[in-house]
């Protein structure tokens, strides 16, 4: 059984995200990069299911070359090969991105494609679907149980209706929610091994500029900061505060 | 053809609100033209009166025993079928649970851009921009997309929803989807745990989030009282989600749900990085906690420094009498 995981670089989940001074890209130095941690569950969950069926995990990544850490990151987790497609920077669509994972894709022999359900930068939510779209297979998103029997993969989802047991024929696609499984931290073993296994480097394709980033602000900043008092005597003077003031009761 | 078409959601024989959200934004990007609205479902049809009540012109309805579930495949098919018959510059779709699955795999399949969980949009001559929050609202991005027609995926709660008026009946026009539900590739087999009733976080007006200072699930009462007291929905943060307390599904936060309520309650949540990003474009923030150093309180439009125990069944009385 194949199993791929696409997976992201991304600034830490605590990193300060300030803007650079060319106003369309962040500040990077001084912040930590991780895998998107959905993109981790995913690859979690396809380390599990090659132990229990065989077969392989191969991770595939376009990002900054800089992402060769990552990417040894999910191979000391336990990946057995990767795919690099380096970007030589700039910004990129979800469907370019899709685009490209797509390609790579539909050449290689992939049961089982593994997103995370969105990555914590970009925050699109949108890469899984779109690639699935593009290879013609069929998609469960936000999985919180997955299974394989018999050519088909079995998840559970989380829909507005509840959860939802779903099922599809492989080669299939999934993109993981929190639930699916609980990252392990890479072995010393893990590490050392990871050294030594293989990552195919490849030109991503250039961006075709269908959609453009043209700038990036701060958040407008928030006025908090005022203590109405201390204890249950400051519920009265809240209370007014939130129907005079705020009027939001 | 309309420059501006919508998806209406629809849930348990309804349009959601969200419908009112995406024609509202719709009919102001149109500008006075016409807004063309997507219906799909199964036993939808009577629901075009009220789609067209919200302001669209013409409702596109996909009406089949193959659309009873929602399905990536089903669905994609029919709306792209849709647009076709619409060809508009911009597609509108909420980005709800079905919006998310919904509008990447329609972008892909007409090659089309796709802005995700915007929270501004506007129809220019080359382009069509927006305003999307990135890094969970760590930052915002202004982005435009450029191909001949662009999926704009809308935050809920955040767009102005249009008002229903008893206009003319509806302009319906029913589309031919194509698909049977022989050809769906993903197959529901059942449903396991129904959802309540309680409305999304996504969707709240007011939202009473909990943490690890309340100790413990035993002491929720205090929330879902307090929730209770002012209409609002229950949220928790990624440290009582973590323990077990709460579902998932209540989490508020960069890896959880981004919320932005009129008014939101942070009580026993210390306002890690990661929770404030969630929730930080709440209109109204209220804490309650016993640590007067706790970062949230530097977010918080009010706050009471406090112990929980004590000042939240106190308020919740409080509130309690005004709804009486
Ligand atoms: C990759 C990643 C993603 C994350 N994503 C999220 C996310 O989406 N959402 C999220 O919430 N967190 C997230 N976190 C976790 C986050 O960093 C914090 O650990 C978490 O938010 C802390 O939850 P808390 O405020 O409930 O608990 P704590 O930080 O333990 O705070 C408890 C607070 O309760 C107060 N308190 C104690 N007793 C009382 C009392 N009797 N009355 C009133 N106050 C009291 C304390 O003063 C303290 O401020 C993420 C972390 C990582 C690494
Ligand atoms: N540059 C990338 N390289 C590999 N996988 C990616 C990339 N960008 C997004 N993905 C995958 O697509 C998912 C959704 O991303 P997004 O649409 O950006 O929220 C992520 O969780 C990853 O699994």
């Amino acid at each position: 059984m194949n199993f791929v995981v696409c997976l992201k670089r991304v600034p830490d989940s605590a990193a300060k995200i300030k803007v650079a001074a060319d106003g369309k890209s962040i500040e990077t130095s001084g912040v930590d990069h991780v895998i998107s941690p959905y993109d981790e569950i995913a690859l979690e969950r396809a380390l599990q299911l090659r132990e229990e069926h065989g077969g392989e995990v191969t991770v595939l990544c376009l990002g900054l070359p800089e992402a060769s850490k990552e990417i040894r990151q999910a191979l000391a987790m336990g990946a057995d090969k990767a795919i690099h497609l380096k970007d030589g920077g700039g910004s990129r669509g979800p469907f370019e991105i899709a685009k490209a994972l797509a390609e790579v894709l539909g050449s290689i022999e992939a049961d089982l494609v593994l997103f995370g359900k969105q990555s914590i930068d970009a925050d699109n939510g949108a890469v899984g679907i779109m690639t699935a779209q593009l290879l013609g297979r069929p998609v469960i998103s936000l999985v919180t149980k997955l299974e394989i029997a018999d050519g088909k993969v079995l998840a559970h989802r989380e829909s507005d209706a509840g959860t939802e047991v779903v099922e599809a024929s492989l080669p299939a696609v999934v993109t993981a929610q929190r639930g699916l499984a609980e990252p392990r931290y890479p072995s010393i073993k893990g590490i050392m091994q990871a050294k030594k296994k293989p990552i195919d480097e490849r030109d991503a394709p250039a961006s075709e500029g269908s959609m453009a980033l043209d700038s990036i602000v701060p958040p407008p900043e928030r006025q908090g900061g005022r203590i109405v008092g201390e204890g249950v005597d400051a519920v009265a003077e809240l209370v007014r505060l939130l129907r005079q003031e705020a009027k939001v009761l | 053809m309309a420059s501006v078409c919508v998806f209406v959601e629809t849930a348990k024989g309804k349009l959601k609100k969200s419908a009112a959200e995406v024609l509202g934004e719709a009919k102001r990007l149109a500008g006075g033209g016409d807004v063309d609205a997507v219906l799909i479902g199964h036993g939808v049809s009577g629901l075009a009166d009220d789609v067209a009540a919200l302001g669209a012109s013409r409702v596109l309805v996909t009406d089949d025993d193959a659309f009873g579930h929602f399905s990536v495949d089903g669905f994609g098919a029919a709306l792209s079928k849709a647009v076709a018959t619409s060809s508009p510059r911009v597609l509108l779709v909420a980005a709800s649970v079905v919006g998310k699955d919904l509008a990447p795999a329609v972008a892909a399949s007409t090659g089309s851009a796709l802005l995700a969980d915007v929270t501004a949009v506007a129809l220019n001559d080359a382009s069509v921009t927006a305003t999307k929050p990135i890094f969970a609202g760590k930052a915002i991005a202004n982005v435009s997309g450029n191909t001949p027609m662009v999926v704009v995926t809308l935050r809920p709660n955040v767009f102005e929803p249009a008002t229903a008026s008893d206009g003319a009946a509806a302009n319906v026009e029913s589309v031919d989807a194509g698909v049977s539900k022989a050809d769906l590739r993903t197959i529901v087999k059942e449903i396991l745990a129904l959802a309540s009733e309680k409305l999304d976080l996504t969707e709240a007006d007011i939202i009473v989030s909990g943490g690890r200072g309340l100790k413990g699930p035993e002491n929720w009462h205090l929330i879902e009282n307090l929730a209770e007291a002012v209409g609002g929905v229950c949220g928790a943060s990624r440290a009582v989600v973590d323990a077990g307390w709460r579902p998932h599904d209540e989490q508020v936060g960069q890896t959880g749900k981004t919320v932005s309520p009129k008014l939101y309650f942070a009580i026993a949540i210390s306002g890690a990085i990661q929770h404030l990003a969630g929730m930080n474009t709440s209109k109204c923030i209220v804490a309650i906690n016993t640590d007067a150093e706790a970062p949230i309180f530097k977010v918080a439009d009010f706050g009471i420094v406090g112990d929980a125990f004590e000042v939240v069944p106190v308020l919740t009385e409080e509130l309690k009498k005004l709804r009486e």
